[in-house]
């Protein structure tokens, strides 16, 4: 592998890694605001005990990303750097006011409703903004004047291409975390929750599905490039697409440690995120080797090898010194049942 | 205003209102470590309380801090992408060295708050150990790329290319070590003056509830000690900030004292402001040798004047007061610190005075106040340059336009923010005064 494949691999495991988490992150802020009066289910409360402790994690991966970008592909940054001013800058408000209100949410309980309002709809507003950024590296919303980049608003939101991504970001949003909220709650015994979360994914999953069709079907006519070089990773689409099929036979199984149960939510889980895992390799592998096109390849843009070694070795120093932290956080949170169950938390 | 100066302030305004949350979130955490240790040793409840308390403050601290920063990190490239395309080549180290530490904190901010339980107690200081070297490192690590920017080394730029890149000489920069050590060491000086104003507020409203007042008693030395020993060393080392100035960057410290004349034997300009038609600092009170003295340590140092410069290389010239107002308020802290050390351990009078609240009160905002006027020096006083003598900073800037709306956009969301911050400290820590946790005995989740 070339320093540049290396290095776009690594920003393409941060969006992956990213796009996973902020999707369960931000839906389940939805979700707790969606259920926020149905008291006797517990939905909210299954939603608060997944977010509080990752929403901060979850966040430095943005941080992360943008690090990345620019380290490892200085001029791609000048260029996006210059055309998201303005979609970068709302996203950047937006998250503010979220992630803020989400921590006030927990602190002044009296203002909870409300708070929770703010972060939920904020919540899902941002996945739709985020994922502008990948129609737009798609080239034809970029205009270049005497060197000088600019984004088209006007011709970005008129086209199809934009609002399927648009639909696509929020329809995913739903079902990935209603889905992950469905095997926190089948893990914590919480069943009336995990009805509702399960009963949720199986309405969104087959949105969220048509959406990403959508995108296809308007990228052939919209970015003819990136559709072609799709069609050349044909097997892994069709392997998403069975991933997905699975995830739906999974939820409608009989569940194999628990008799009565239906489903098998965590085996969903797994599966879905096979789904997209395929599904987003077939496009970045197609999207390659520009980063925007067709101006910026990943050859183009790339930084100096030797802050490429330099970054490449606290790469792995950071990644040894970090693991086991990550592991620590993930028993404490998501396997103890002593945190899952704990009774009404005020 | 122009293009320029928008983007300036938009991006000024926003690292100053991060800098107030940053700087608590480097500061607090120290507080409430001292506060577990100090649990640990002498078994008092009451400094669990306050490491509860405080740990509480700082999660909320923690819901701007966190978002602030990340609008800082984008907003870089955003605003600046000629300087961050350099950065990318050549300074991305401390960025991505930064990240984990943001991930250390994170992790262990979160696990001792919500796994505080379920944790054995080595556990809980080793989580809050972690999460105060986290929010150390990740201002260490950001501060050396503002060092790096006053005193670039790592790379050379030949017909506009970057070239003899070498990362970890520009991580090693001459100011590296200098400037970080200040920002860490007046973080801390600041955190412990916020707790101890808190306290001293809380002693005046409770001096007759005597369980309350030697609950806040306890906070109020602990901050005054902490505050008091890294105030002093916050001066020594500011004073090595300014000898570093004197050597790399002479015209920043010219205009810093408003010297226009190159001389031996420079006199110190305390006060007044720099008129740039006279050449001279209008209403200072001058002290005369001892510039040349603080520059170089002995009185025939020869100090550069702006003079010496083009003009159009002059920094603005009020950071002249700003310099002031930072290096004022470090002293009067120092002054205040001496006075309670003195009181309290030569006289070894137990109780301070009513009247010795009043500016103890007033030493949290001060500090604060220090924080935001030293860096609006050291960035405005870096002007023109973004990267010095390398790249000014109009070379750097955005070539987007409409940059006034979204100044006036964040502006707005950040007052917001502010003042909803504000409201959410009164309510919580109005819903939970103390006294409900002096009197029971609570074992359970730190967090609500
Ligand atoms: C409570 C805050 C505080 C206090 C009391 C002081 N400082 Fe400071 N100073 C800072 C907070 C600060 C800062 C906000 O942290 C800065 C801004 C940039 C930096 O590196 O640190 C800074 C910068 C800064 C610089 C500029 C560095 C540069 O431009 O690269 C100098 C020369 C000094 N300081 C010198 C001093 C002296 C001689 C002090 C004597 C008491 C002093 N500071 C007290
Ligand atoms: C957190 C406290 C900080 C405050 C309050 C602050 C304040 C400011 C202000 C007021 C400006 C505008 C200067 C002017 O044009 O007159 C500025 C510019 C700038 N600062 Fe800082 N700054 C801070 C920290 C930093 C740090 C840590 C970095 C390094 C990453 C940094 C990098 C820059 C850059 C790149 C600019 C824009 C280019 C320039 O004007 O030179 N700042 N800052
Ligand atoms: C010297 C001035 C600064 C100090 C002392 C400082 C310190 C901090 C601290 C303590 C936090 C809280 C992180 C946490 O508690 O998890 C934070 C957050 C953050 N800061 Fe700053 N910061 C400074 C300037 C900057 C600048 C100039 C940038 C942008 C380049 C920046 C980027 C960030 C980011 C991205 C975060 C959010 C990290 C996260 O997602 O957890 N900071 N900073």
């Amino acid at each position: 592998m070339t320093d540049e494949l290396i290095a776009i691999s690594i920003l393409w495991g941060f969006i992956f890694i990213y796009a996973v988490m902020a999707t369960m992150d931000f839906g389940a802020g939805f979700w707790s605001m969606i259920y926020i009066n149905r008291q006797q289910t517990n939905a909210t409360k299954i939603a608060n005990r997944y977010l509080s402790p990752t929403w901060e994690v979850t966040n430095v991966f943005i941080v992360a990303i943008v690090v990345a970008l620019f380290s490892f592909f200085p001029r791609a940054t000048f260029i996006l750097g210059t055309v998201l001013l303005i979609p970068g800058s709302i996203i950047l408000l937006l998250l503010a006011i979220r992630s803020a209100f989400l921590v006030f949410a927990h602190m002044a309980p009296t203002y909870e409703k409300v708070l929770t309002y703010i972060s939920g709809v904020s919540g899902i507003l941002i996945p739709a903004l985020l994922i502008s950024v990948l129609p737009i590296t798609h080239g034809e919303f970029i205009e270049t004047i005497d060197g000088v980049s600019r984004l088209r608003l006007d011709r970005l939101f008129t086209s199809p291409h934009e609002y399927a991504f648009i639909g696509f970001a929020i329809a995913s949003t739903l079902f990935l975390s209603s889905l992950l909220l469905a095997d926190y709650s089948n893990y914590a015994d919480e069943m009336e929750a995990y009805q509702v979360y399960r009963r949720d994914a199986l309405m969104v999953g087959p949105i969220a599905f048509i959406m990403s069709l959508l995108i296809m079907v308007t990228m052939r006519n919209e970015a003819r490039w990136l559709y072609d070089g799709m069609m050349d990773y044909l097997p892994w689409l069709i392997a998403s697409v069975i991933m997905f099929l699975v995830a739906g036979a999974a939820l409608f199984l009989p569940s194999m440690k628990h008799k009565g149960r239906k489903g098998m939510p965590r085996l969903a889980v797994i599966a879905i995120v096979l789904q997209y895992f395929f599904a987003s390799y077939a496009y970045g592998k197609a999207h390659l080797p520009y980063m925007i096109y067709p101006d910026v390849t990943i050859q183009s843009g790339f930084t100096h090898p030797n802050t490429f070694r330099a970054l490449f070795i606290t790469y792995i120093v950071g990644f040894i010194i970090l693991f086991p932290g990550f592991i620590y956080f993930w028993r404490l949170f998501m396997k103890d049942r002593r945190y899952l169950q704990q009774e009404k938390q005020k | 205003m122009d293009h320029l100066l928008t983007a300036r302030s938009l991006f000024g305004t926003t690292m100053a209102f991060h800098i107030i949350f940053a700087t608590l979130g480097v500061g607090i955490p120290l507080m409430v470590l001292f506060a577990e240790l100090l649990y640990q040793k002498t078994k008092d409840r009451d400094y669990a309380i306050m490491a509860n308390r405080w740990t509480k403050g700082f999660a909320i601290l923690l819901g701007i801090a966190i978002p602030s920063g990340t609008i800082a990190g984008v907003q870089l490239s955003l605003l600046w992408p000629g300087f961050m395309e350099v950065i990318g080549k050549v300074m991305s180290l401390p960025f991505q060295i930064e990240i984990y530490a943001f991930f250390v904190e994170a992790l262990f901010m979160s696990i001792y708050v919500y796994a505080a339980d379920r944790i054995a107690p080595w556990m809980r200081i080793l989580s809050v150990t972690l999460v105060a070297i986290g929010a150390m490192a990740s201002a260490i690590l950001i501060t050396n790329v503002h060092a790096f920017e006053g005193t670039p080394a790592g790379f050379r730029i030949e017909n506009g290319e970057i070239v003899d890149v070498d990362p970890w000489a520009a991580f090693f920069n001459p100011s590296f070590v200098v400037t970080a050590t200040h920002v860490v060491l007046s973080a801390f000086m600041t955190g412990a003056f916020v707790i101890a104003s808190i306290a001293a507020y809380k002693m005046l409203r409770t001096h007759n509830h005597k369980r309350l007042y030697s609950f806040h008693r306890k906070a109020l030395m602990l901050g005054l000690t902490v505050g008091g020993i890294f105030s002093l060393l916050t001066a020594m080392n500011g004073h090595e900030s300014a000898q570093l100035l004197h050597e790399y960057q002479p015209e920043k410290l010219a205009a810093a004292e408003g010297l226009f004349e190159t001389q031996s034997h420079a006199p110190l300009a305390i006060g007044g402001y720099t008129d740039r038609e006279t050449q001279s600092v209008k209403w200072a009170i001058e002290i005369p040798w001892l510039l040349s003295f603080l520059a170089g340590n002995s009185f025939d140092t020869v100090v550069v004047g702006l003079n010496d410069f083009p003009e159009e290389w002059w920094p603005p010239l009020f950071v002249h007061t700003l310099f002031n107002a930072m290096v004022g308020i470090g002293m009067l802290l120092l002054l205040l610190s001496i006075i309670g050390f003195v009181w309290n351990k030569v006289l070894k009078r137990k109780e301070f005075p009513r009247w010795f609240m009043w500016p103890v009160i007033s030493a949290g905002p001060l500090a604060m106040l220090g924080i935001e006027f030293g860096w609006i020096f050291a960035c405005t006083g870096r002007q023109p340059w973004v990267i010095y003598r390398m790249m000014k900073t109009e070379e750097a800037v955005t070539q987007s336009t409409n940059l006034g709306t979204l100044f006036i956009l964040f502006t707005i969301v950040y007052i917001f923010l502010f003042i909803a911050v504000v409201l959410v400290f009164k309510h919580y820590f109005g819903r939970h005064p103390v006294e409900n946790e002096l009197d029971k005995h609570q074992n359970h989740s730190l967090l609500v």
